[in-house]
């Protein structure tokens, strides 16, 4: 089967000083796919979507979309995929109406001709369809970018941080949403910084400094973790960090909400108990430490520290 | 194959129409600068219709009647019959005129020597002083210019001048009083239309590159060549629109008549309002910011248009470097269609040479702006 979205060594650099911020990037995506770009701001999210849009020239490597090379078949991917920048990019001085129609008759298409695409966003919008899109909130301006992108039923769609900036009741209806989209066997290609939505896609890439470092499903991705991890509470976070840095035998430990994550070597026995002894004799009560499932942001936490050590 | 070229045609044909109809809510929804597209036309043109004309009017002139005989009593009768001069006093000595220009009472001094008429009866000639104030010279140059035409004129009429004196009889033709509509009209028109369409096409694509819109639309079946259509339309309207009511002051307000084919004037005007549109969406196209498209739209073309389009200053007395600089220069043949047409009456025939300068300077703008249209986004 051919797939949606194939990049192979991608790389964009730019300016004089060639900054590099893809750095020979691969990617695989099938077709109805919801395939998610996990990784901190700058990591080059947005550099390998416009690639992929057509709207920055690759410098090395080549990618296809749906089977048309970035590069040299440019006017068929523009007519094929729907796109929501990171950025609000509709018409501010428009109303939702306004703004929809026009993208509609751009797209060669109607609002009613796929009206059933958008019509679980677009309720939430229409009571507002006479308003300009300018004085929406920020949960409203992406339903409407969304549904923007969507008018002409995509092929694929390419969607760059679309809940950044959004309430987190907004963001769970967004991604209600992107999963009733696949339905419709759109592929959905995904970048957000937001570790917690990783397990919303069916695979993810998590991507640092311009590369990718592991690709799989969430679930493969956590189980893979190789260390054993306890969440860890005791008064104050940075007294039980302070006091968790002069335990021997750990690998590393950081604050992940309200707890500290511990991650200790998947062959050291007890450790439960002496983190627990170790922090009371530091003079810390009400210590409560329990094993921890492992996270997309403890895998990406050990990226991070294992590339500074 | 026929029917989906069809199919393919219409299509283009609503984009168009749907971004033209997108266009034009962006300009009516922006009242401010719709205010300035449509209030700047109408004060320039009455601002220097009225206001900044170099005509002559009441000018203060003082006559040193030393004759004091009929042919002065006539002539100065006639000097103060016309509403150019306020004739002030006729009896000072030479040395007092020093002292009136000094002081800006007068603009001008006449002088008639003691032995006019017996001179005038007796050789069939003689010779009168005009003294202007010179520290304005095209006022200085006016005043003399009408003075000695009110003498020439009193002297032919009283059939003074001897049989074999050639007087040399000057008209002003097409203008012969002299007015300044005729000359500003023109250029404020060239003026008004250049600053419009320049200025207000050349944020048009810059702002959709400004605000991420163009990231959009770029990924879209919408073609370069569609959008540069799309945003010059409502303009073309627009400019039609101001172009009517400068037509409309110039003729009521300022008295002006059309002397040649309106249609042909508008049809001109069309052309180099398309001309303009092109260069605006050409800054548009090439710049980055919408600060950087105004101040080239400002500076690079405002400048260069009052200075070098004929309007201000002839063009013949420049240096042959701002010469060819003016011939660069859009408005410098729109302003020469403009005067034949409206002064002269002049016909396509007089102008096919402008005009085939305009439709190409349009032409090659429109393939730059299809040249440098950036189909991916610029790179820092």
């Amino acid at each position: 089967m051919e797939l949606a979205i194939e990049a192979t060594d991608l790389s964009k650099w730019y300016g004089k000083e060639k900054t590099l911020a893809v750095d020979h990037v691969s990617l695989a995506v099938k077709p109805g796919e919801l395939f998610g770009l996990i990784g901190p701001d700058g990591a080059g999210k947005t550099s390998i979507f416009r690639m992929l849009t057509t709207l920055l020239l690759p410098n090395t490597g080549t990618a296809r979309v749906n089977g048309f090379d970035v590069v040299k078949d440019y006017v068929e991917i523009r007519d094929r995929v729907g796109y929501m920048p990171g950025r609000f990019s509709l018409y501010q001085d428009l109303t939702v109406e306004e703004n929809l129609s026009f993208f509609a008759t751009v797209f060669n298409t109607t609002i009613e001709e796929n009206h059933h695409l958008i019509k679980d966003i677009y309720v939430q919008l229409e009571p507002f369809k006479k308003r300009y899109a300018g004085k929406l909130s920020g949960g409203m301006k992406q339903k409407l970018a969304l549904c923007c992108a969507l008018i002409h039923r995509p092929e694929v769609l390419f969607l760059d941080e679309p809940t950044t900036g959004v309430d987190p009741v907004s963001r769970k209806d967004f991604w209600e949403m992107l999963a009733r989209l696949k339905e419709h066997g759109i592929t959905i290609l995904v970048a957000t910084p937001y570790m917690d939505e990783a397990t919303r896609c069916d695979r993810i890439a998590l991507i640092q400094e311009g590369r990718i470092l592991q690709v799989d499903t969430p679930a493969a991705i956590t189980a893979a973790y190789p260390d054993r991890l306890f969440q860890v509470k005791g008064g104050s976070m940075s007294a039980t960090l302070r006091a968790l840095n002069k335990l021997d035998g750990i690998i590393r430990c950081y604050g992940s909400g309200e707890f500290a994550h511990v991650a200790v070597p998947a062959t050291a026995t007890d450790m439960e108990q002496r983190i627990k002894d170790h922090l009371l004799a530091q003079g810390l009560t009400d210590v409560v430490v329990r094993p921890a499932i492992p996270t997309i942001e403890d895998v990406f936490i050990k990226f991070t520290q294992e590339k500074k050590a | 194959m026929a029917t989906q070229g069809k199919k393919k045609r219409s299509a283009h044909l609503s984009h168009l129409l749907s971004f033209v109809r997108k266009e034009f809510r962006h300009m009516l929804r922006d009242r401010k600068t719709l205010l300035i597209l449509f209030g700047m036309p109408v004060v320039q043109v009455l601002l220097f219709g009225f206001v900044l004309s170099n005509e002559v009017k009441e000018t203060r002139i003082i006559v040193v009647d030393q004759a004091k005989d009929a042919v002065s009593q006539a002539l100065i009768e006639k000097i103060e019959a016309s509403s150019y001069f306020t004739v002030l006093t006729d009896s000072l000595p030479p040395t007092g005129i020093t002292d009136a220009f000094r002081s800006g009472r007068i603009k001008a001094a006449l002088v008639l020597p003691v032995d006019l008429q017996r001179d005038l009866l007796h050789d069939g000639r003689n010779t009168v002083q005009i003294l202007t104030d010179a520290t304005d010279i095209n006022l200085a140059q006016t005043i003399e210019g009408y003075l000695t035409a009110i003498i020439t004129d009193f002297s032919l009429a009283d059939g003074m001048a001897a049989p074999y004196v050639i007087a040399p009889e000057t008209r002003m033709l097409y203008n012969p009083e002299l007015r300044g509509a005729p000359n500003f009209v023109p250029g404020v028109m060239a003026m008004v239309l250049l600053l419009v369409c320049v200025m207000m096409t050349a944020v048009a694509i810059v702002r959709e590159k400004e605000t991420g819109t163009m990231e959009v639309l770029l990924v879209s079946p919408m073609r370069p060549v569609m959008v540069i259509l799309a945003k010059a339309i409502p303009y073309l309207i627009l400019s039609f629109i101001n172009l009517l009511a400068i037509l409309l002051l110039s003729t009521t307000a300022l008295d002006l008549p059309i002397k040649g084919c309106l249609p042909l004037l508008l049809a001109e005007s069309t052309l180099f309002i398309t001309t303009c549109l092109t260069l605006g969406i050409l800054i548009s196209i090439v710049t980055a910011s919408q600060q950087t498209a105004m101040f080239i739209a400002l500076i690079g073309l405002l400048l260069p248009t009052m200075m070098l389009s004929g309007f201000m200053f002839p063009i013949e007395n420049m240096p042959m470097a701002l010469q060819a600089l003016a011939y660069a220069t859009p408005s410098r043949w729109y302003y020469v269609i403009v005067k034949d047409i409206m002064i002269k009456g002049a016909g396509i025939s007089a102008l096919w040479q402008e005009t085939a300068v305009l439709a190409g300077m349009t032409l090659l703008l429109f393939a730059l702006c299809l040249k440098m249209f950036n189909i991916r986004l610029d790179e820092r």
